[in-house]
This record gives C-alpha cells, structure tokens and sequence, in this order.
C-alpha cells in the first residue's frame, strides 16, 4: 500500500458516484440560490422559490437517507425508527423559532408560545429555557437525537437485540414518541405541533433570500453528512462495521465489542438525522407529532432501498428520486401514489436488491455481467410474472 | 451484565508456565432439561496441542461455546493461565485475553478482501476509537504478507473472502486466528470437507502452530487426529470418557462401545 | 335549606289541595292555567315554584308546556301576555297555545318575550319532568326518570315516587326508585331517623353519583363548620361511604380485570396469526394488519348480501363471516406467500420491507373499493346489550362473546398443530426443512399453507374487530404494532406465550389507565416492554439451545 496523506487518499478512494454528487452539490449550493435571486422573474433561467424549497427539502431528506445507510447499509442495522431522529431535530430548531415569535404572536405574549398561553400555563417549562439561544438549540439539534440514540442503543446493543427484533423495537420507540408529542401537556404543541415561525437568526422565513440560504446551507449540510459518512466507512472502522454486518458473532470472536462500533454508527447517524430535521422545518414551516409516525420511518428505508443500500450516494439519489415521483403522483394522481410506493417496496426488494446505483453498476459491467445486468434483470421478471 | 467486564482487559501477571493454560472443572451446562456438558474437567498444558474427539452431541461445540463466553455454564470453573476466571468475562475480553477461535463452519468476512480480513483479525487496539484512526504500519503490513504466505493465500490477496473455496476459507480462518497472536487457540473441525491432500497439509500446518501456540483441535476425522499425533480427550454426554494417545484410546472398551453401538 | 324548605311546604300544600279537590275539573283547569301563567313571573324564585306546583297536579297537559320551558320554546305575547309555545318559522315564530297545544297563528319575534330559565331551574324541570314519566309504560323511561329525580332531589318528588314505586313491577326499576327516593329524604328531611334511614338505603349503592351525594354531607364550609350539622347522620354517612368506596373499589377491579382481559382477547385475537407467521415461520409480515382488515370487510360484505337477500338471517351473519374471512383473508395470504415471500426466505429485513410495500397496496385496493370513510358494520342482536350490576359495573355482550371467541380460536388452533396431520407436517418443515422435504414433504406447499393459516386467523380477527372497531382502511395498521411486540414479548414461537402477553399487555394497560390516562399508560406499556426486550430479547417463555441459533 502506497502511502499518502489522509485527506488526498481519502479523496482519491473515493467512488465516481461520490465524487459526482459532491460536484453536484457544490454546483447546486451556488447556482440554485444565484438563479432564484439574481435573475429577474421572467428570465428563462429563473428558479422560482417554491421549487428552492422544494429541492431545499429533498435534500433534507437525502440527508435522512443517507444517515439510515450508514446503519443499515454498512452495520446491518436496519432502524425503522430514524424518522424519531429527525423529528427529534426539527422540534429543536422549531423550539428555537417558536421563541423567536415573541410578542408577534397571536396572544402577543413575550416567553410563550401562543399554544401555552392557550393551555393556560403561566411560564415556560424548564426543557424550553435556553431554546432562545440559537447555539443551544443548535446544540440540542445534534444532542437530543444523539442522547436518545445512545440511551436507546446502549440498551439494545448490550443485550444483543439484532435484526428484525431491532426493528420491531425501533418502530415502537417512535411509535410511543409520537403518542408521548401527541398529548397536549408534553409542552411540544400536541397535535398542531409548532408553526406560523416567523424568521430564523433574524432572517425572515418567507423572503427569497432566506429560502436560498436555507437551500445552500442544507447542500453544505448533505455534502458535509456525506463526507463524515464517507470517512467513517473507508476507515477500519467501518470494515468492522461490515464485518459486524456480515458476521456478527465472528467478529465478537476476533475481540472486537460489536456493541461500542453498534452503539458508535447508531448514535452519529442519529445525529444526523437529527440535522437533517433541523434544516427540514424552516423550509416547510411546521413540525407536528405526525412525524414520527412508524409509516414515515419506514418509508426513509424505501429511499435508501429504492438508491442502493450500502452506497452511500445511492441512498441519497434514492431519497431525491422517491420525493419527486411522490411530489409528482400525488399532485397529478393522488390515488396511484400508494400503490406507486407500495409496488415500489415490493419492486425493489425483490428485482433491485442492490437499488437504482447496483443496477447501473451492473450494467456497467463487462458483456458477460451486463447479460446479468439487465436482461437478466428482465429474464428474472419474465420467469417471476409468468 | 456483560458491560461491568469491559475493564478486563489483558491480565498484567506474566503467564505462568507452571500452570494449565485451560482449566475446566466440573462444567454443567443444560438446555430446556437436556445436558449438553455433564461435570465436564480437564486440563490443557501451556504449549500442548490437544486432540478432542467424541460423536454428535457430546457437547464439543457447547464446550467451545463456554470457553469463549459465547455461553455461560450452570456451574463450574473455566479458567485461563491458571488465575483467569472466564466465566465471568464476554466473548470480546476473551478474544482480547489471547484465546482465538475458528469455526465448525468456516467464517470469513465475505465481502472483504482476504487481505482486510487479516487486517481486522490483526493484534491490535480493539476499541472504536482506535480503529477510526487506525492506519496499517509498515511491520503491520509485513506481518500480514507473512501469513498469507503461511496460509497459501498470496495470490488470492485481493480476492474476496467470499469467493474463496472452501478449503480456502478454511485456512484463511486459520490465518486470521494466526495473526491474532492469540496464546490458546481453539478449532473446531479444521479438516471438515477438505480433501485428503489438503488434510494433511492443516495437519501440518497446525503442528507447526503448535510450536509456539497451545492448541485445541476438535474433530471427527480419525486420520486427522492420528496426523496431529498429540494427546486426545473423547467427550461422551458431556463429559470426559477416556483421555490419552490415540492408540490408547482407541483401545478402551468404554470408547470402543460408544462409537460401534452398544 | 330555607328556599328548599319553602318549597316543601308549598309542594306538600298544594298536593293536599290538589287531593282535597279531585272532583272540581271546572277549578282544576283554571288552576292550571294560572300556573302556567305564573311560570312567565320575572323571579327565578316564582318560576321554580310554579314549576313544581304544576308538576305536583300530576296533570299530563302539564308535560308539553314544561319541556317548551325547558327547550326555550316558551314565550308570552307583549300585547295580552298570554303564555305561548313558539316554533320557530324562518323569522316569525309559529305559535300554539301551550293547554290545548291548538295552533293560534304566528308572530314576529320582537312582538314575544322569551321565559327565561337558568341552571337551577333546569335541573327542576328536568326532575319533574322525570317524576312526570315516572309512570311510563316502558321501564327505560321509568329509569331514565328515576334518575332524573335522583339528580334533581327535588322534595317535590318524593310523593310521585312513593306513588310509582307502589305500583312498579319491575325489581331494577324499583331499586332506582328507591335510590331516588333515599336521596330525597337525606336532603329534604329535618329528623334524625329518617335521614339515618335514607343514609342505610343508599349504602346499597356504591355508583359515583350516591358516593358524591354521601361525600358531600362530609364536606366542611368556608367558616370551618360541617356542612351537616347532625353528627349522628355524620357518622352513618362515613360508615356508609366507606362501605361504598370499598365496595366500589373491588368491583372496580373486578371492571378492569374485565376490560383488561377483553383489550388482552382482542390484542391475542391480533397476534395470534402473527405468532404463527412470526413465531413458527419466522416471516415478518408487515400486510399482517391488513389481513386483519380484510377480515372486516368481509364480514361487511357478509352483512350487505344477507340485509339484501335475507334480512331474517341476519342474527347469523357472523357465523357465515368467521368461514368467510379465513377464507378470503387464508387465500390472500397464500397468493402472498407464493408471490412474493417465498422468494425472500432468510431476508427478513426484505420481507419485512416488502410486506409492508404490499401493506400500502392492500390498504389503497380497499379504499378504492369501498371508500376512504368508516363502514358500518352491525352487531346481532345476541351480542348486544349489557350486564349491570348496583356498584355501576357494566359488561357488554360484545365484548364478553370477544374474550370466548378468542379463546377457542387458541384451542383450535393449538388442536390443529398438535393433533393433525397438516400440523405434524408443519412443524417438521420449520425444525428441519432439509429432512422433512427428503421425507416426501412438500415443504413449499407446507410453507404456503402455513402462511395461509396465519393470515386466515388475522381475517378472524377482523370479524371480531369489526364489532367494536371502525371498519376503515387503516384498521390494520392501528394493531400491527402492538401485536408484534405481544408476540416477542410473549417469546417466538411459543402460543402460550402469545396468550400469557396479550393478556398481561391487556391487563396492565387497563389497570393504568385510571392513574395516567389511556395514552400516557399506553405510552409506559409500550416503554416497559421495549425495556422487558432488552433485558431478555428471547422474550417471556423463551426457547433455549441449538433451536434458537439457527
């Protein structure tokens, strides 16, 4: 092995489709916020805000789906409770917003929130003091979501709870958060959850700049997500993650504490789902309890699936390319959309068990793969179907 | 329970040559009524290499199982080097302690490297810290190349663990037990599915580990004990029916009407 | 008491004149009249006791005119302010005259006066109006009205009931009576012994409303005095609400232990298909639910066919749902398993992945077909109806005929695993499917089979859902959670684990809710069993040794 510095050989191991998607970004983080603000409106090349933010959004989410790959793809943990995670994040960053209101409320009041002054209380709860600080919920946007996921992994990991047990576990973690945001007197807005936020760092939330910047700082935030994601699977530690997911209990055998590496990938993809949430909410300006339901959870491993599980750029192009066939059937026909994303699952764990970038890898292939690749791809429906 | 254990790590005494490196005194284990090991005891010299035969369901993997920590006894005393107590430590601290183990089935990484597989198995920091950080030193690199001359796997360096033959998953887990620089190492039928040829060549390989490694070799194939030319244990039900050489056991009645049927 | 008091004297007064006056019908009517102009008085004072006075004529002319009051339908005309009853017409009210009920024409609202009427007086007239049906031929109404006057405790009452109570022939009926009666006698009674009296009989109840009554007596004042004054009646209340408390509380515990095993039944009913699938198989089936659901449609469709074609037969739709659904809800879970789990054995992540995409699809088929909304499905009349007891303990027949028919679907179940020839095959298939298929075992067909059995016992389930659930798309969905973490928590593989879960799952969570509200203690169920799986990830009755590795 030839020896280089860590960051040039880290770049240069890096795989085409990464190296791609962080051009892109780059290019995106600049264009798209320089097309929306300089152009004039009725300019050819003019990116109008609600599509900013619509891409600023499917971001968001190839951030999410990129944080689920880094556990199911490489640890073999497959979470159906990382939607917590983000919802987690977004509550934060919405707790932030929701102090950021002051006395521009309904009720006008200076520390409450208009749905508290409604519930009657008379001062803030203890867990919503310093959420006027944007540090501290900048802090408790990768915090919250990583305490969790520490608690709840150290529980899980230590007593060896794997595969579908895991999952089952997952689901019902976020399944009982969202019940516990559902009530009124958790402090978090129950139903309604928090919205009408006016700005954020002192930037209105409806002007076009804003919305660019959130766009740039959520592209900044994938590229970022992806390199962090891409350090760890390329160090050893992530050949041990992978050794965990492909043979657990031989690696416990080699001395290795599967628990900690569990615990470690669990805890930084939580965190970063966490991020992903934060910079979700100011773009679609709310965050209620509905976002820890077991069906959005489970819907992020579609994306990953659908991309390429274990790719890492895959599962951020499966994110990007789900949300716009979902933004599509569901404008256009709103009854097709579950049997799309339902068909999907089946579609693709049974045709594309390596997702859209496994099948473009194949075919890319020599003759004698790309036989595999495609037209074995269609053999095997053929036999299937028929 | 298992975290609490976590501080074991490496014993600091010097391993005492006078003592067993494996001691096993009246080790029970039971599963749903069934005794898979009955008041099992024996003990293995530092530097032995040591033969364990018996038939189906005398308990040779559940014994493996508690030695490793994978499963804890009903009662009894495991210990290591004379002074280390392994009931009481998980599988992770006894890998670190230097007791390696291999398989009935062969188990290598599938998707990685024969190369990375030496490299995870490789004597190292085991903690994630470390190996976020980690980076192969030269002597490491070396000492990886040295065993997959060893274990016949140069060629193969770069080849997935998961297209190997069997045979040579066999032996690439022996190279990963190898490198570990473990002092005991367990086996667990290293011949199984093999061919002749490539037996006596684990045989030979083996022996020569044995040089400076104690070794236990569990197994069915009687040609293979008798190329290990060490001293054998047959376990019966869970427990020690005869203990000796080869020839010796072979002649005891009570072994001779285990294996032919009563 | 003084305006209680006043009350009395005048109720006992004008009864006695009212008795005294029987024959005289000419006097009668006038006397009527004038209360029923005496009901439009400005005091509230006045009004309540033209109130009673009329109800004490026991006049059924009287009836009308005090549920007008009651409704605010009564108004007196600004011009001759004569008492009217107005229905309202667009912007003029439709009058009629509030004796003969006749239609007098209509007038423009401003030309009416409203009678207004405030909380008190509302509880009267609803007392009276209850001691006014006390003779009612249908023993609901005489319920209803008995508990009417028990609320109201109007001291008015107390001679309707006694009268009623003579005559009433049914035993449940007069025990409410009774009940009514006590409450009156405590509140409007000034000696000792009668009240001591009214306090033994109403320490036969042990309902909410008798412990409040009784619990007020012990009350203390503003200025630190006793609410009541006598301390002998103190004394009986005390023993007497302790006695109910006690009493109240066990067969509270005897409610919840009800209610906890009928969540406990319906839970088992959820996850005893999944136990199969799951447990036995080890397929993770997300579309569990929605075999559930379809269960429930079937056994709508059941109900629409019989209401079309047989409506006589209706008491015995569920006896041709329960095949039906197993069927329908069997030969679905067959096409899936062929399909497409089949092809995913030993990827549960991908099965769990694919049957949840099927979950979606199964879930839009059925909102295509029958709608987004609820589906009304009817119960037949064996199920319906309650059995109650003094303390307020109430047990209904639905859910009671829940909790047997779950317990024979178990019994069954268990019976054909253990005893037929397609549950030895079963069974050799999941212990060793090399062997069984080399012994000429079919093991593909076994599989669907199997697969097909879970799913047909789900569709059951949804028979039994349906008859205290909406019957929606999104049924299954709401039980698909809960009965994955019955069968883990009851320990893989094992029936009576499922059984021993669902149960406890159900128990606990009832005997919760009353200290932390439905949702917070389901929210601490689902928190214990996530930390019961961590400490023992094998679950309740775990299996132990090679089975379990593999």
């Amino acid at each position: 092995m030839e020896r280089r510095g860590p960051i040039l050989s880290y770049l240069a191991e890096m795989p085409v489709g990464g190296r791609i998607i962080l051009c892109v970004l780059a290019a995106l983080a600049v264009l798209v916020p320089a097309l929306n603000l300089l152009l004039p409106p009725d300019s050819l090349f003019h990116v109008p805000t609600f599509v900013v933010t619509l891409f600023g959004k499917y971001l968001t989410f190839a951030l999410l789906a990129l944080s689920v790959d880094l556990i199911w793809g490489f640890a073999g943990i497959l979470s159906l409770g990382h939607g917590a995670f983000f919802a987690l994040g977004g509550y934060a960053m919405g707790m932030y917003m929701m102090r950021q209101i002051g006395t521009r409320g309904v009720y006008g009041h200076p520390d409450l929130p208009d749905f508290m002054v409604f519930l009657n209380w008379k001062e803030l709860p203890w867990y919503w003091s310093g959420f006027d600080m944007f540090p501290v919920a900048l802090a408790m946007v990768v915090l919250a979501p990583g305490v969790l996921a520490f608690v709840f992994g150290f529980l899980a990991f230590r007593s060896r709870v794997t595969g579908v047990y895991l999952s089952i576990i997952t689901q019902a973690m976020t399944y009982v958060l969202m019940l516990a945001f559902f009530r009124n007197d958790m402090g978090f807005g129950g139903n309604n959850g928090l919205t009408d936020f006016k700005d954020l760092l002192g930037f209105a939330l409806q002007s076009d700049a804003t919305r660019a910047g959130l766009f740039a700082a959520s592209a900044i935030a994938l590229a970022a997500g992806y390199l962090i994601s891409l350090a760890i699977v390329k160090s050893k530690l992530g050949r041990i993650m992978v050794a965990i997911r492909d043979a657990e209990s031989r690696t416990r055998f080699l001395g290795y504490r599967v628990e900690h590496y569990k615990l470690f990938a669990f805890t930084v993809s939580a965190m970063m789902a966490g991020v992903a949430g934060a910079l979700y909410v100011p773009q679609v300006g709310i965050i209620n309890p509905s976002e820890f339901s077991p069906a959005n959870s489970i819907e992020i491993v579609v994306w990953v699936a659908v991309g390429g599980r274990g790719t890492l750029f895959g599962a951020a192009l499966g994110a990007v390319l789900v949300n716009l066939g979902k933004s599509y059937f569901t404008a256009a026909l709103p009854d097709v959309w579950l049997f799309a994303l339902g068909g999907l699952f089946i579609l693709t764990t049974l045709f594309l068990p390596k997702g859209v970038v496994g099948a473009i890898a194949a075919l890319r292939g020599t003759a004698g793969k790309r036989r595999r690749g495609l037209s074995g791809l269609f053999r095997l429906l053929a036999r299937r179907l028929l | 329970m298992r975290f609490e254990t976590t501080m074991t790590r490496i014993d600091p005494t010097a391993p005492d040559t006078s003592e067993p490196i494996l001691y096993l005194d009246g080790v029970s284990v039971s599963f749903d009524g069934l005794k898979a090991l009955n008041r099992l005891s024996y003990y293995v010299e530092p530097g032995e290499l040591r033969a364990i035969i018996g038939p189906n369901g005398a308990g040779k993997t559940t014994m493996m199982d508690v030695i490793t920590g994978k499963t804890r006894p009903d009662e009894g005393d495991v210990y290591f080097r004379g002074n280390i107590d392994l009931t009481v430590l998980d599988e992770a601290a006894i890998a670190q302690l230097g007791v390696g183990r291999k398989f009935q089935k062969p188990t290598v990484f599938e998707n990685h490297t024969v190369f990375e597989n030496l490299e995870l198995a490789l004597k190292s920091d085991r903690s994630a810290r470390a190996s976020l950080l980690f980076r192969l030193s030269g002597v490491q690199s070396d000492r990886i190349d040295e065993v997959l001359e060893t274990i016949a796997l140069t060629r193969a360096r770069n080849s997935l663990g998961g297209s190997l033959s069997h045979g040579q998953k066999q032996w690439l887990e022996i190279g990963m037990l190898l490198i570990q620089d473990p002092d005991l190492l367990l086996v667990d039928e290293p011949a199984a599915g093999m061919t002749d040829a490539e037996t006596e060549d684990t045989a030979a390989l083996l022996r020569d580990i044995a040089k400076n490694h104690s070794l236990v070799v569990v197994e069915h194939d009687m040609a293979f004990v008798h190329a290990l030319e060490c001293k054998v244990t047959v376990l019966h039900e869970g427990s020690v029916l005869a203990e000796g050489s080869l020839d010796t056991v072979q002649n005891d009645d009570r072994v001779i009407e285990v294996y032919l049927g009563r | 008491m003084p305006g209680c008091l006043r009350i009395c004297f005048f109720a006992v007064a004008l009864s006695l004149a009212f008795v005294a006056s029987a024959g005289a019908e000419e006097a009668k009517a006038k006397d009527i009249s004038a209360l029923v102009s005496a009901l439009a008085q400005k005091s509230y004072k006045k009004k309540a006791t033209a109130i009673e006075a009329l109800a004490a004529t026991g006049d059924p002319r009287a009836v009308p005119v005090l549920e007008a009051m009651l409704g605010a339908r009564l108004f007196t005309r600004k011009s001759d302010n004569k008492v009217v009853i107005g229905e309202k017409q667009g912007d003029s009210l439709w009058l009629s005259d509030p004796l003969t009920l006749k239609a007098i024409g209509s007038a423009k609202k401003r030309t009416l006066k409203k009678v207004r009427i405030n909380n008190r007086l509302r509880k009267i007239l609803r007392g009276v109006l209850g001691s006014m049906t006390l003779l009612s031929a249908d023993p609901k109404r005489r319920t209803a009205a008995a508990d009417a006057v028990f609320k109201s405790r109007a001291a008015s009452m107390a001679t309707p009931l006694e009268r009623a109570l003579k005559v009433e022939p049914d035993e449940a009926v007069r025990s409410r009576m009774e009940r009514a009666l006590a409450a009156i006698r405590l509140v409007t009674k000034k000696e000792t012994v009668p009240r001591l009296k009214a306090i033994e009989r109403l320490g036969a109840f042990a309902d909410p409303e008798v412990r409040a009554l009784l619990g007020g007596l012990l009350g203390v004042k503003a200025d630190g005095a006793p609410e009541e004054a006598d301390a002998a009646v103190r004394r009986a209340a005390t023993a007497a609400l302790d006695d109910a408390n006690r009493r109240a509380a066990f067969w509270d515990t005897i409610g919840n232990i009800f209610h906890g095993l009928s969540l406990g039944s319906v839970l088992l009913l959820a996850a005893i298909g999944l136990a199969i699938t799951f447990g036995v198989m080890g397929v993770i089936n997300m579309a569990h639910g929605e075999m559930v659901m379809l269960g429930a449609y079937t056994t709508f469709v059941v109900q629409e066919i019989i209401r079309a074609h047989a409506p006589g037969a209706f008491d015995y739709s569920l006896f041709i749902a329960v095949p039906a659904a197993f069927a329908v809800a069997g030969l679905v879970g067959i096409a899936i398993e062929r399909g497409i789990i089949r092809y995913l054995y030993g990827r549960p992540l991908e099965t769990l992945l694919a049957t949840w995409g099927l979950s979606l699809v199964l879930q839009q088929v059925v909102r295509s077909i029958f709608g987004p909304t609820n589906r009304k499905v009817g119960t037949p009349s064996w199920m319906q109806g309650v059995i109650e007891t003094a303390e307020g303990l109430t047990l209904t027949y639905n859910r009671i005929a829940i909790i047997v028919f779950a317990l024979i679907v178990l019994a069954l179940l268990l019976l054909v695993m253990r005893k037929t020839w397609f549950g030895l095959q079963m069974r050799a298939v999941t212990q060793n499917r090399g062997m069984a298929g080399a012994m000429g075992i079919r093991t593909g067909w076994i599989d669907a089979l199997t697969f097909g059995l879970g799913s047909g016992i789900a569709g059951i389930a949804g028979v039994a859902l349906s008859q205290i659930d909406n019957v929606s798309p999104n049924l299954g969905q709401s039980y698909i959670i809960d009965s994955f973490l019955v069968v883990v928590f009851g320990g893989v593989g094992n029936l009576w684990g499922t059984l021993v879960g669902a149960m406890s799952l159900g128990l606990v969570n009832k005997f919760l809710e009353p200290f932390t509200g439905a949702v917070l203690g389901k929210i601490l169920v689902l928190v214990v069993i996530i930390l019961f799986i961590q400490k023992r990830p094998r679950g309740l009755f775990a299996l132990k040794g090679r089975a379990v590795e593999t």
